[in-house]
Formats: structure tokens, sequence, C-alpha cells
């Protein structure tokens, strides 16, 4: 199955993906061509099997909602890209009515 | 000190100079690091050499031993895939979205090999967010293979197999989500182990499909995977998956032997997408192991031909959702003067990610977005089932399953890039025990047209020391793991 041009602009939005108008054929093509590779899941006998959601089936442990260690936030905001008075900054989100 | 034998050591064997005192772990850590400035051009198998703490490392470790103290890897060499994070020091995961990141905190398998007195060396080189099967995908570049530099090191723990194939390190880690430490170990003549999902803690490793990826390493021995696995599993609180499970001594069991064990060989596994030198390697290997009392029989695994399209649903899937959090806010790459924050997620991961990495975020976006939902992620998990249930089956009448690691030898560089399918195929015999959360080895059993050929062990859930003996008594009576490429002697 190939994908549209259309389907691969909504996609890339979808996942907040800037495509390069160079790159659209090449991925338009591959992804065409991945898609059509795991259709051949729709042949498979999947009637009544319970979706395996993990490979241990263990149940997911709890734990006490509680501080159990602190790292200083001027060490994590070190790898920010922009930060003020311990703030992350970004792009102006709030439009002035 | 003999500086030529060194680099050839194993970790054993380092460990047994230590312990006697005819070497130092500074002697050990020098010789290395002016091994691995001797190697890069050749290889780029590192993306950072951490030369400055492994010497401060080591020189602590040598007080140490000289105060009379001793721990398990006490002033032992390792290499960690840069994936894995590590305090202080930068962690790429070879992307340039974290071309600038440097974790506040180590992985739990960073922390437990260095409170085991590990001498970390350097970050290894690898496929972008470990998406890929041939290490092209990396920022950093392709990391070539020593048996042939005009070849792929596999992927995507390539900088790890290829510095342990060529002799720079004796060990280092790696992580396997669909064959990532066992396609690369067989692709270079390593020893690659991928233990149990669950069995070694995820925590600080960069996430790419969180129900699949493992911890494991690359080494030349497996006497040497054992010894570091000891120190590698257990339980970790800070993994949700982590499964609280007795943690074996993996070394007594190297010496269990073959006689009686049951090995199963998947008739799927030897088709013809097999090169033939590689079926003609592994067969014989497996002919050794029944010379050896191992019982040989062959089994099916009737819906194995849909793990390959089944990772690419599920995998991808995870991936999307985990790959989200990189959108230029916290850490990492930012694009330069966005005009809005929708611009600045976008151009930030448009310009941060590569192309594959970018493919593999759409292909998961697709299976996951309404209408597509039902038909693609539910229908692979529900495969996925089938096909885990395929694998408990055939466990209740063998205790492993053998085939091959890899289709082919290393293929060249540049050879697979055109066509995504061709590169996925490489993992067709690998995929299986990612899905159904199987511990898995590649160990080297001899060459095809001059480049290392893997043997593939699976076994069922946590029976690590099982695969270590079999592997570690195959070792025992060849030499393949001992060949050294031309030119890294």
């Amino acid at each position: 199955m190939s994908l549209t041009r259309e389907q691969i602009q909504h996609l890339a939005m979808l996942a907040r993906l800037e495509l390069a108008e160079s790159e659209f054929d090449d991925v338009q093509a591959k992804l065409s061509s991945i898609v059509e590779f795991v259709d051949r899941l729709q042949a498979a006998p999947v009637d009544d099997v319970v979706p395996m959601a993990h490979p241990l089936s263990g149940a997911q442990r709890l734990r006490p909602d509680v501080v159990t260690e602190v790292i200083d936030r001027d060490a994590i905001q070190a790898n920010a890209p922009a930060v003020q008075d311990g703030f992350y900054l970004v792009p102006k989100v709030i439009e002035q009515g | 000190m003999d500086g030529e034998a060194l680099h050839g050591r194993t970790l054993t064997e380092l460990a047994q100079g230590l312990e006697s005192g005819e070497i130092t772990a500074v002697g050990i850590a020098e010789h290395l690091l002016e091994r691995i400035a001797q190697t890069e051009e050749r290889l780029n198998a590192f993306i950072t050499v951490t030369a400055d703490e492994a010497l401060a490392a080591a020189a602590a470790a040598d007080r140490e031993r000289a105060a009379g103290r001793t721990r398990p890897l006490l002033g032992l060499p390792i290499v960690h895939k840069d994936l894995f994070c590590t305090r202080g020091v930068l962690t790429t995961c070879g992307s340039r979205m974290l071309s600038n990141f440097v974790s506040p905190y180590d992985a739990t398998v960073v922390a437990r090999l260095r409170e085991a007195g590990a001498v970390m060396l350097g970050k290894t080189n690898m496929d972008e967010f470990a998406m890929g099967s041939s290490n092209e995908t990396s920022w950093y570049g392709p990391v070539r293979n020593p048996w042939d530099v005009t070849r792929s090191p596999g992927g995507s723990s390539g900088g790890t197999a290829a510095a342990v194939a060529a002799r720079v390190v004796p060990a280092g880690t790696g992580t396997d989500t669909g064959g990532s430490i066992r396609q690369p170990a067989a692709l270079t003549g390593t020893v690659g182990l991928k233990p149990t999902y669950g069995r070694v803690s995820r925590f600080g490793m960069v996430a790419f499909a969180s129900s699949l990826d493992q911890a494991g390493v690359i080494t030349r021995t497996v006497e040497d995977a054992a010894l570091l696995l000891g120190v590698m599993a257990g339980f970790d609180e800070k993994d949700s998956t982590s499964v609280d499970h007795p943690v074996p001594d993996y070394r007594a069991a190297l010496g269990r032997g073959v006689a009686g064990l049951k090995i199963g060989i998947v008739r799927q596994h030897f088709d013809e997408g097999l090169d033939a030198e590689c079926a003609e390697r592994v067969r014989a290997a497996l002919s050794l192991l029944e010379r050896e009392g191992a019982v040989l029989t062959e089994i099916d695994l009737p819906h194995i031909d849909l793990s390959v399209p089944t990772y690419y649903v599920v995998a991808p899937a995870e991936a999307s959702s985990n790959l989200s959090r990189f959108d230029g806010v916290r850490f990492g790459y930012r694009a330069e003067n966005p005009k809005d924050l929708l611009d600045l997620y976008c151009r930030t991961r448009g310009e941060g990610f590569g192309a594959e990495v970018k493919r593999r975020i759409m292909t998961g976006t697709y299976v996951l977005s309404a209408g597509y939902y039902d038909a693609y992620y539910l229908r692979a998990q529900k495969v996925r089932e089938l096909i885990s249930r395929d694998f408990r089956e055939a466990f209740a009448t063998v205790d492993v399953i053998a085939g091959p690691t890899a289709p082919t030898p290393a293929f060249a560089l540049g050879e697979k890039t055109a066509d995504p399918i061709t590169m996925y195929l490489n993992d067709i015999y690998t995929i299986g025990a990612n899905l159904a959360g199987l511990p898995g080895i590649s160990i080297p059993c001899g060459f095809a047209r001059g480049l290392p050929v893997g043997l593939h062990l699976v076994g069922a859930h946590f029976a690590e020391e099982t695969l270590l003996a079999a592997a570690h008594h195959y070792q025992a009576l060849t030499d393949w793991h001992r060949a050294c490429p031309e030119g890294f002697a």
C-alpha cells in the first residue's frame, strides 16, 4: 500500500517532525514499503488471541508515593537550551488579546 | 610489562594479572587508551573517550588493592554503549538530538559496574537511538568492522562490538531491542549476550522500545560475559519492569557441559534466506555439540516468519511514544530562532533526528493513529502472543534453541541503506527472543569468506546459566574466538 503525500504530511505533523522538501520522496517511498511489509500481519490467525502487552506477565509493582532522592535543579537545567530563574524558556504561547 | 599481550587479554586474564601483582590497573588503562588512539581512525568505535576519569579510577583501584581490599572487577576496563547515562560524561545515543547532553545521574548498569570496581574508558558509537543494524545511522558516522573496514560491524551496538573484536578493549556493554547485541557480535566474531527481559535494569538507558529493550554485554569469551552478567543482573526498584529473581553464580554454571542438553533446531531458520556458508558453519557447530552429548531435534515455531513485521509495528509504536520527550525544551538539541512553540517542536525534531529515526517515529505514529490501531498495533500484539506461545511450547521439550545469529556475514557499508526492509531482515533470527523476552547469546563459530559467523542460542526465561554453559563448552573446544582481525594483533 502506498501512502499519499497528504498522509505523510499529516503523520509528520502528528509526530511534530518538520520534513525538508528534499526528504519527502524518500520518506514517502520508504514508509510505504514499511507499511506494505507490516501488512503481512493482516493474514495472521489472531481470532481469540489475547494481545500481549508485555514479555513477562507479572503485575506491575506499586511503591509508596514518596520522595526518594533529590537531584539539584541547577544540575538538571544545565542541559536545558534556555532557562531563566529556574524556569525553562519557550517561545510565547499565549496570544495577547 | 608486556604491552603487546595486555590488549589481547580477556577480563578474566587481566583479573589474574592484577591479583598476582604482575600488572596494575593504571598500566592497563594507559595501554588501552593508547590502543584506542591507535585504532580510532580505522574503526570510529568511540564517541567519547574518558581518559582522565579512567586514569583516576585506575589509580584509585590500584591504591585499594595495595591496601588489601578487592572487588569483583577492581581495576578492570570497560566501555559503555553511548546509550547508558553516565554522570558528568556526554551521553549522545548516537544522535545530534543528544549531542550536548550530560547526564546528571548514572544508569544502574553503569553504577553497578563502577561499584564493582570497573574502570570506564569511554562511550561507544552506535546507531542513532539504537535504531539500525549497521551503525550507519549514527550522527557520528559509521563504525567499521575490523575484519574488513569497508564493511559494517552490525548494529546497533557496533562500536562496542568493533572495539572488542579489534582487541581495543576486552569487554563492553550493549543493548538489544531486536538483535542489537547479538547481530554485531556475530558480524565481528565476538560473544554477545542479551539476558532475559527484566534481568538487568533498564534505568538510565535511553529508551527505544521499552517492552523489548534489554542491556547486555559483548566480550571475547563466554567466561567474561558470565563475570559481567553476575555484576549487572538483579532487581532494581528504579526500573518498574525489573524482576526480583535470584542472581545465580553464572561462572559456577560454566562447567556443566552439554551432555543430555536438548537443543531445538528451528526448521524455518535454515531456509533460503540464509547464506550457504553460514549455514554450513552453524551446522558444523551443532554437530560438534551433538558429539559432545547434546541431543538435536528439529522443531517448529509456526509463527516465527511474522516476527520481523510484528517487531516493526511494536518497536516503532513504543519508540514514537518514548521519543516524544525530545522537544527542545528541557535538554538536548534546539532549533534556532523558533517563531512559535509548534515551530520549535517541529524544527528541533526535524533537525535533531536522522532519517531512520524519523521513519520509525512516523511508522509508530501511523500504526497507533485513529483508524489504524486495531489493524496494526493491536494485531501485532496478538501475533506477538502467538510467537511467544510457540517459544513456550518449544521450551517444554527442548532446553535451548540454536541456529544462525544473522543471515549473512558482515555486509558492505552502504549495501543495505537504500531499502529499509533488507536492513530489517538482518534481525530475522534474533527478533523472536526480544518479542518473547527470552535470553540469547551469539558466539563465534567460524568464518565465511574470511568474515566471522555467529552461532545463536536462545533459552527459556532466566535460563542464562544453560546458555552460558553450552556456549562456554563450545568455546573450550574451539578457537574461533581467539582469531584476531589482521592489522589489530
